[in-house]
């Protein structure tokens, strides 16, 4: 071999090598998050039916009847692309853009899925909803590894008395 | 969250049950558990930190924890007598690397 193609090789493994695994970071990603925005937003309008609030006792007009704890969550991690954009932002600070639709859609999900919860057993709304964030640890200690983060969506979800549930709007 | 149990227990994260009257105060009652995740689950977490998303292995791991919490932490009421637990709170926390622990707890009340 002679030493140009080693040296062009060499070049590849340093520089090229951790470009590409970033692109295809970056479009993988991309594509994840837009899909999943989207089908977080079309369930969001299909459950627009069931009223969900943070209010800690109930609307005056819902006529409870039984009553029980739901829950939703989720793990996300960031991409690998993403992860080096905010490493970049920590240097100048500021707004980490790529970190925010991470955390957005993640929440989106765990509240959709303790709707869910709630729809499959047949209760009309959820009231005091409460939400949670916890960092996951680091499976090795040195900060790499995997870790991610884990969002949380609870609340107390009753079933009508009459089968009149009331219409909110979405906000 | 379902309940396997003799009789139900009404679970609520408020302080009440909502159309029922509270008669008896048991005290807190608390169910917890510490989960490592497997090493398998590690290995496919660490792909999909590639291009980020939802880490399925890790949600499941975390539900299932935070379901057998809850038992535990109804379990303990049924055992004081009562048939509600009000106010319950989860909570996490990650005692060791690559460990965490669940934990909820309420206040276990009588209701009629």
């Amino acid at each position: 071999m002679d030493s140009d193609t080693y040296q062009a090789i060499n070049l590849f493994l340093n520089f090229g090598w951790p470009l590409l695994l970033l692109m295809t970071a970056y479009f993988i990603g991309t594509v994840i998050e837009r899909n999943h925005f989207r089908r977080i937003r079309q369930r969001e309008e299909e459950y627009s039916s069931l009223p969900v609030v943070t209010f800690d006792t109930m609307p005056d007009d819902w006529q409870a009847g039984e009553s029980t704890l739901v829950t939703g969550s989720i793990v996300v991690s960031l991409d690998y692309f993403k992860r080096v954009i905010a490493g970049l932002r920590g240097i100048v600070g500021g707004r980490v853009k790529t970190y925010e639709p991470l955390l957005d859609r993640a929440r989106r999900e765990a509240v959709l899925r303790m709707i869910e919860d709630a729809r499959a057993q047949g209760f009309d709304g959820i009231y005091n909803v409460r939400l949670e964030t916890s960092r996951l640890a680091n499976s090795r200690g040195d900060g790499q590894g995997t870790a991610g983060v884990e969002m949380l969506a609870y609340g107390t979800a009753v079933k009508m008395a009459s089968r009149f549930a009331p219409r909110m709007e979405r906000f | 969250m379902q309940t396997s149990s003799s009789f139900p227990i009404a679970i609520s994260n408020t302080e009440t049950i909502p159309g029922k009257q509270i008669v008896e105060f048991y005290g807190v009652v608390t169910g917890n558990t510490v989960r490592a995740k497997h090493i398998g689950r590690d290995i496919m977490a660490g792909l999909k930190n590639i291009v980020g998303g939802e880490l399925v292995g890790y949600t499941e791991l975390l539900q299932d924890s935070r379901q057998e919490a809850t038992e535990r932490m109804i379990e303990q009421a049924r055992s004081m007598g009562a048939n509600a637990v009000v106010n319950v709170r989860f909570a996490t926390s990650s005692i060791s690397q690559g460990a965490a622990e669940l934990f909820a707890y309420g206040t276990a009340v009588k209701v009629t």
